[in-house]
């Protein structure tokens, strides 16, 4: 390592000088659409990021192509803006080969799960200590219009004049089924939830793969008002907490619960069901057939959860790398090339 | 000499001096002809003798036992001189079943010593290998000196008392009664080949010991049966004094990236996609932990370039390595390296193509797609390698401009020189070239595109310098600032710039040298790995007179500096490759002048043969 990088603190160390949100402001004019959700995520970051005691040259944001990747711009930070779908690849290589950093993937629902679904799953399956933002408004933006792997079915879009005939993916239940130790999905608007799952993302050992719904007011505006308006959220979404019950409801009347045969159920409270019938949400659970369950709930069958839906420890992949390399030094000696290279059957010629 | 057999050989033998000789081993996949080549190979390279070797099996992994496409050859060349191919014709084969002797026939020469196991020559194998009648019984090698050995048998009643194994299992050690065979016929030691042998099999004594005493059994069959009439003996070679090992050129390329590593005290990243004929690098890598290599086997090949680029932006040596149709798929994060002008090396062992082609096969049609093989002006270094050993050096010299000019550099192998093995004189640490690796640290002078003026390096400006913080990517950058740019003046200069760098690479590299007269009637060009065919023939042709010289590109982006002047001194310029034309067509381009090419696009290198008679051609022309 560099002078530089060992006299570093490392990415976790709270930094001596306290930073603010203007610090991780970069002198690059932000060339979003007016009114675009990006605005609020990045607004969001740049407002924790201070508060998660990394320090900012320890920091590094990796993305790959679309509106959403053009985040490593903004944040003055080191920043990677890479290529289609290719972000989880590079940041793989950033992390493994320095630990110390504090990497984080920014991505879209295009360049994550189309182009870039194969290095999704495989980051996501090494559990590289990295945090993956994934903005999702249901269509490919900077492209002007078409339909994205979690576009409605029958949407109709440029590329979609008849309707989506490809269903939909669904992000969580992809990086449930990877194995991802830290899901979570939040809302571009809600500024202290984001807030709160981008910094307990960043606080997780082990990938983080965070959801975030936001809107794209150019070509799929309104996206998730369905949900997420002011008039409508307590009903159509619910919040997981651990070690709470799922109980949602602007009068908190209704509930989660499990079926006998393995369904889950939107129950009214009162009439004989208490809050005790209900599912209590843990996220530190080992297995993950809850959080996929729960992750497969969708309006307006369900209402949609947001928070923390995982949240387990696994040993990382860049530890295990770094320790299977001190284990062989350990055994055989650092190597030593003079003696690498004489190796094997040798002869002299006089 | 007629064919002989075992019943008829009365004649005292005697020891005949011999200067070089080439043999072929050949059998099923599954018989171990690679590996008894590779252990004649070894033997003969610790007696002393220069060696080339010349793998060749089939793709399949066990194709069906006895059929054609399930052969498997090990060629090798052993000589009491400095030889640089595995041999144009063998003088020897051993052909272990009906196909093996059906597929290499055809290149033993007239006259050739010709081994047959009996055993296998049922009329279910000759029927798999399309014999109508058993070649053994007809006249259909008079020709050869032919020695029908029953080896399956010879084997099994040399073992049956001594260990207690299967019979399946005493058959596995055939080759090794094979071995024993050729090790008496050609006077070499068992001892480094049983020293292996009991290394291998370590955990398990009973199978060491069959295969030591299959091992000796036949050689001993050899020396008792009285089967051959002359035993043959090919003394020690007057090559260059010092130390050596024998070594493949994947492994050299292993064994450079690791030097590389040393000289630049910087850490190794590499990342790779198992595809043959690259991944025995990935195992070496793998295994050298010890040197803090972090090796990662990646989910495709697009991954792993793009880690490796990774692990350049965090200031470790960026490495991955693949073969023709993964270069094709590394392709679109390869102009990412170059946009974002970070030092990343890249392996090619190029194999027959195009798309899947012959994976086992060699080729050298790549050098296009290394050159131009991206969207946009996109231009990066590449450098070849012209012998197994060589795979050493250039491995070195492609961390050097990686790292010295900030550029991705393309790092050219191929089949041949990946899997082939000849002696390297193992050089001194202290005279291997080193190179300074710097980290750009100081935050007041700091700019992510600023230039080293003789370079046109930018600085390499790793995450965790305070100060330093800035974002790269693939959008054209302004120049100096780094800047994301889309002014049409900057993306000129900027598209120029690139095109610069890697011209001014040529201020760093040797010039061409010529082997031969400095000019004359014909000069032979080539690049990476036929450079030993080339240069025996062109010395064939030297000592019968004629003005033939001959030159080696070991930097083909950019060429030596005085390549075009080189050119000139020349009635013709004749460059033999592996592919339909690919450096004739760049010489052609760059230089005017009416290059011949001449192409071979067999999965096979050439041959002296091939080319002494072209040379004669053109020269006569």
């Amino acid at each position: 390592m560099s002078a530089n990088i060992e006299q570093g603190n490392g990415g976790n160390v709270a930094a001596t000088i306290k930073l603010t949100r203007k610090d991780y402001v970069s002198d690059q004019e932000v060339r979003w659409c007016p009114g675009c959700g990006d605005y609020a995520i990045l607004a969001q970051i740049q407002k924790v990021m201070p508060e998660l005691g990394i320090k900012r040259e320890n920091t590094v944001f990796v993305s790959g192509i679309g509106c959403s990747s053009r985040f490593p711009y903004y944040m003055n930070t080191y920043g990677f803006h890479t290529i289609h779908g290719r972000a989880p690849a590079v940041a793989t290589g950033i992390k493994a080969a320095n630990p110390e950093l504090s990497v984080w993937v920014i991505t879209g629902d295009g360049d994550a799960l189309s182009i870039g679904g194969n290095h999704l799953i495989h980051a996501i399956r090494r559990n590289l200590d990295i945090n993956i933002i994934l903005f999702n408004n249901r269509i490919y933006g900077l492209t002007k219009g078409q339909y994205s792997p979690t576009s409605e079915f029958g949407k109709r879009t440029k590329s979609t004049p008849y309707g989506v005939i490809d269903y939909p993916l669904n992000p969580l239940s992809v990086a449930l089924a990877a194995e991802s130790t830290f899901v979570a999905r939040s809302v571009d608007t809600f500024t202290a939830h984001l807030q709160d799952t981008v910094t307990r993302a960043m606080k997780h050992k082990g990938v983080s793969f965070v959801e975030v719904y936001q809107n794209c007011n150019i070509f799929n505006d309104g996206a998730y008002d369905m949900i997420k308006a002011n008039d409508a959220k307590d009903e159509r979404m619910i919040e997981l907490k651990h070690g709470e019950p799922l109980v949602f409801g602007k009068a908190r009347n209704k509930g989660i619960r499990m079926r006998s045969d393995m369904h889950l159920e939107v129950v009214e409270l009162g009439d004989g069901i208490s809050t005790s019938d209900l599912i209590t949400h843990n996220e530190k659970a080992t297995d993950s057939y809850l959080a996929y369950m729960l992750s497969r709930m969708e309006y307006p069958d369900y209402p949609v959860p947001i928070g923390v839906f995982r949240n387990v420890e696994k040993p990382t992949y860049e530890d295990m790398l770094e320790d299977q390399i001190n284990s062989v030094i350990e055994k055989m000696g650092p190597g030593n090339l003079e003696k690498l290279m004489h190796s094997g059957d040798t002869w002299v010629i006089e | 000499m007629s064919s002989t057999t075992i019943l008829n050989n009365v004649e005292e033998r005697h020891i005949e001096e011999l200067d070089a000789v080439t043999i072929r081993f050949a059998g099923d996949s599954g018989d171990g002809m690679q590996l008894t080549g590779t252990q004649f190979t070894n033997t003969s390279a610790v007696l002393g003798n220069d060696v080339s070797t010349l793998p060749d099996f089939p793709a399949e992994i066990r194709a069906p036992a006895g059929s054609l496409p399930g052969v498997s050859g090990f060629q090798l060349n052993f000589s009491n001189h400095d030889i640089r191919t595995p041999g144009d014709e063998p003088h020897v084969l051993v052909a272990m079943n009906p196909a093996a002797l059906k597929v290499n026939l055809p290149d033993l020469e007239k006259g050739g010593l010709l081994i047959v196991n009996t055993d296998a020559f049922n009329d279910n194998n000759l029927k798999k290998a399309g014999y109508a009648t058993n070649p053994l019984e007809d006249d259909s090698l008079s020709g050869y000196r032919l020695f029908k050995i029953p080896i399956t048998t010879a084997n099994r009643a040399a073992l049956r008392d001594v260990v207690q194994i299967s019979s399946k299992e005493m058959d596995r050690c055939k080759n090794f009664w094979a071995l024993g065979l050729m090790y008496w016929l050609y006077d070499r030691p068992l001892e480094p080949t049983m020293r292996w042998i009991e290394g291998k099999f370590k955990k398990n004594a009973e199978v060491a010991k069959a295969n030591v005493t299959a091992l000796k059994a036949g050689f001993a069959y050899a020396d008792a049966t009285e089967l051959f009439t002359t035993h043959y003996r090919v003394k020690r070679a007057a090559i260059a004094p010092g130390k050596y090992r024998n070594i493949t050129g994947n492994e050299a390329t292993a064994l450079g990236c690791i030097a590389a590593a040393v000289l630049a005290e910087r850490p190794l990243f590499y990342a790779s996609y198992p595809i043959t004929p690259a991944s025995d690098i990935l195992h070496a890598l793998s295994s050298y932990k010890n040197f803090g290599v972090k090796t990662f086997q990646a989910e495709d090949e697009i991954a792993a370039i793009c880690a490796a680029i990774g692990a350049s932006f965090a200031g470790q040596l960026g490495l991955t390595g693949t073969s023709g149709p993964g270069l094709a798929l590394k392709s679109e994060a390869l102009g990412l390296a170059v946009m974002t002008e970070l030092p990343l090396v890249v392996i090619n062992v190029q194999r027959g193509g195009p798309s899947t082609g012959l994976p086992t096969k060699t080729e050298q049609a790549d050098l296009l797609q290394a050159m131009f093989g991206r969207n946009g002006e996109c231009p990066v270094a590449v450098v070849a390698a012209a012998s197994p050993a060589d795979c050493f050096n250039m491995a070195i010299e492609a961390f050097r401009i990686a790292t010295t000019h900030m550029i991705p550099v393309v790092y050219l192998t191929d089949g041949y020189l990946g899997n082939g093995a000849e002696p390297w004189l193992l050089p001194k640490i202290e005279e291997l070239p080193r190179f300074e690796v710097k980290f750009y640290s100081d935050p007041t002078t700091f700019k992510a595109y600023s230039r080293n003026p003789e370079t046109l390096a930018r600085p390499w400006a790793v995450p965790g310098t305070p100060g330093l913080e800035h974002r790269i990517g693939g959008i054209e950058k302004q120049d100096i600032t780094g800047n994301v740019s889309y002014d049409p003046e900057n993306h000129m200069h900027m598209v120029l710039t690139r095109a610069k760098k890697v011209d001014l690479i040529a201020n760093d590299i040797p010039e061409l040298e010529i082997f031969g007269e400095p000019e004359g009637r014909v000069l032979v060009l080539g690049w990476g790995s036929t450079y030993g065919a080339i240069t025996s023939a062109v010395e064939e042709m030297q000592s019968q007179g004629y003005s033939v010289s001959s030159a080696h590109l070991r930097y083909l982006n950019p060429f030596p500096k005085n390549l075009g002047e080189v050119l000139g001194r020349f009635d013709r310029v004749l460059v033999p490759e592996l592919n339909l034309g690919q450096l004739a067509l760049l010489l052609r381009a760059k230089y005017l002048i009416p290059a011949i090419s001449f192409a071979k696009v067999k999965g096979k290198p050439f041959k002296i043969s091939e080319l002494t008679a072209k040379i004669k051609e053109v020269y006569e022309d």
